[in-house]
């Protein structure tokens, strides 16, 4: 299912993009749309290029070749991968959020608080930045991009740094956030079946589109059992994540991704490798 | 106290008070060899202006400016690390600026004056050029304020957020590049990263916001700056290194006060 070249209640589009670090294709025509109050996740291994089109899509990296096009007045509330900020610089989370809005428009206090409590991170409203902790520091991202009333909220790997039972939770907060908001989503996710619950359409990227369309239909399509048949930290995720509901019909087309013998234990795979390969 | 003593201090303050705020910055954004490449280049804009028969102050503002932006163009190239390409720029620029003074035969030049700094020699066209030109670079950064701290939390969030970063980022080495221009006369080209950076690193203990920290950062620099020209009339020391090693002892001294009052 390729995205619709219906242009009509599009939020963001990228058209055949193109990317090349010096030698190395990073994106090779990808198409990717965003269409209003919907949620659109982008899946694949590391260096897929996942973050690269992203940050297309966001103007931050010049394409090579093809083209963006935003909603004219479009408000993006982004929540970069990681945040690091020089220990030296004194700066609480309250003074953080206050980045966030255009110049004289300070957030009323009820605002900051409402959108912290939101995001389940009232209690850091004071606290300094660098000592909030990896889960937090995704709760106060999430935060600061709500603070601008964004008709799209982009988020690059919103789950990183968490652990896996927070990850669900974050996951569920993202879809209430978009429920209630009824803002488009643009997420970048190392797993499905993470973000299935979450996700209105996937695209599974390797540097170029290998398949796109309902996380369904995605998960049954040889394009992404290609993919990811092989690749560990998804085996690892779709047994945690093989409990009874919505993964259980798929049950039959997911049998790729269990585990052979020998392979029970989630592998501690920490390379950057894209190819399959093991770890004896 | 003495003209010369008191043209030295008002010198010397201007030149804190401008690069306490500014050096906060460069210690926030991890640019302490960034600042320390542009002083090595000054020596050249020295020798420029000798050779051009043109202001020395404006020879190295000149220099310095032009080499921040060569830095600032090469880095987005990336094909060096930031780190190695700032080295063969600092010390590149100094051997040149050896080089190209000792071309001068007409001219004596004292080169430790500028290596390590000749405050006691600045005079009341010096004090002008501190004053006029940092009044100026206060009012920018000032302006510049919010959005250059938003980038240096994280520039790809501003940008998306509509913060002009580049331009941003530019106008920051600009002002960088003519604070060391300025600031050399006080401490000397190897010494002038530790009065931009010093104060700022001092400064860090007793601020909860980037405000406090710039303000204190210049009251510091101040501090270092008279009791460094007192220590070397009183010891008969140079007086630039007298100046660093004052701010040296602030440092420590901060370190010791926040330790025993129970950290933060």
């Amino acid at each position: 299912m390729a995205p619709s070249s219906d242009s009509a209640g599009f939020l963001i589009e990228a058209r055949q993009v193109s990317v090349t670090f010096g030698t190395h294709t990073a994106l090779s025509g990808v198409d990717a749309t965003v269409r209003e109050g919907e949620a659109l996740t982008i899946i694949g291994p590391n260096g897929a290029g996942k973050t690269t089109l992203v940050k297309v899509m966001l103007g931050l990296i010049a394409p090579d070749g093809g083209t963006v096009h935003r909603r004219p007045g479009l408000s993006i509330g982004y929540m970069p991968q990681r945040i690091e900020v020089d220990a030296t610089l004194p700066l609480t989370v309250r003074r953080f959020l206050a980045f966030a809005v255009p110049r004289n428009g300070r957030p009323s206090e009820e605002r900051l608080r409402a959108v912290l409590g939101e995001v389940g991170a009232e209690h850091l409203l004071e606290n300094p930045l660098q000592e909030v902790s990896g889960g937090e520091m995704q709760r106060v991202l999430l935060a600061r991009a709500l603070l601008r009333d964004p008709d799209l909220l982009v988020l690059d790997e919103p789950a990183r740094g968490v652990d896996v039972g927070g990850q669900a939770d974050l996951y569920q907060l993202i879809g209430r956030i978009r429920d209630e908001h009824g803002c488009g989503v643009l997420m970048v996710s190392h797993d499905l079946h993470l973000v299935m619950a979450a996700t209105d359409r996937v695209i599974c990227l390797n540097q170029r589109v290998q398949c796109a369309g309902h996380p369904e239909a995605v998960s049954r399509h040889p394009g992404y059992t290609e993919l990811f048949g092989d690749y560990p930290t998804a085996r690892a995720f779709a047994i945690y994540h093989h409990h009874p509901g919505h993964v259980q019909d798929a049950d039959g087309t997911l049998q790729p991704l269990a585990p052979t013998a020998g392979e029970a234990e989630p592998p501690a795979c920490g390379c950057d490798s894209t190819e399959p390969h093991d770890h004896g | 106290m003495d003209d010369f003593a008191l043209r030295a201090l008002a010198a010397g303050i201007g030149v804190a008070l401008i690069s306490g705020p500014l050096g906060c910055f460069v210690v926030w954004r991890r640019m302490a060899f960034f600042g320390s490449a542009l002083s090595h280049s000054a020596l050249l804009g020295v020798a420029l202006g000798f050779l051009l028969g043109i202001d020395l102050t404006i020879g190295t503002v000149a220099v310095c400016v032009a080499v921040a932006l060569l830095l600032v163009f090469l880095e987005r190239g990336r094909t060096l690390s930031g780190d190695t390409l700032l080295g063969i720029l600092a010390h590149g620029a100094l051997a040149l600026g050896l080089v190209a003074l000792s071309f001068l035969d007409t001219v004596r030049v004292d080169l430790m004056g500028y290596l390590f700094g000749d405050i006691l020699a600045v005079t009341v066209a010096d004090i002008a050029w501190v004053y006029g030109a940092g009044a100026v670079v206060l009012a920018v950064l000032a302006l510049l304020w919010q959005p250059l701290l938003a980038i240096t939390v994280h520039a790809d969030l501003a940008f998306v957020e509509g913060v002009p970063v580049t331009r941003v980022r530019i106008a920051f080495v600009l002002l960088l590049a003519v604070v060391v221009a300025l600031a050399m006369k006080v401490v000397g080209i190897l010494l002038v990263t530790s009065l931009i950076i010093i104060p700022a690193a001092a400064a860090r203990r007793f601020a909860r916001t980037p405000e406090q920290m710039a303000g204190s950062a210049a009251v510091m620099g101040c501090v270092a700056v008279a009791g460094g020209i007192w220590g070397s009339f009183a010891t008969d020391v140079p007086t630039g290194p007298a100046i660093v090693v004052a701010a040296c002892v602030l440092f420590a001294a901060s370190g010791v006060a926040s330790a025993l009052s129970g950290r933060r």
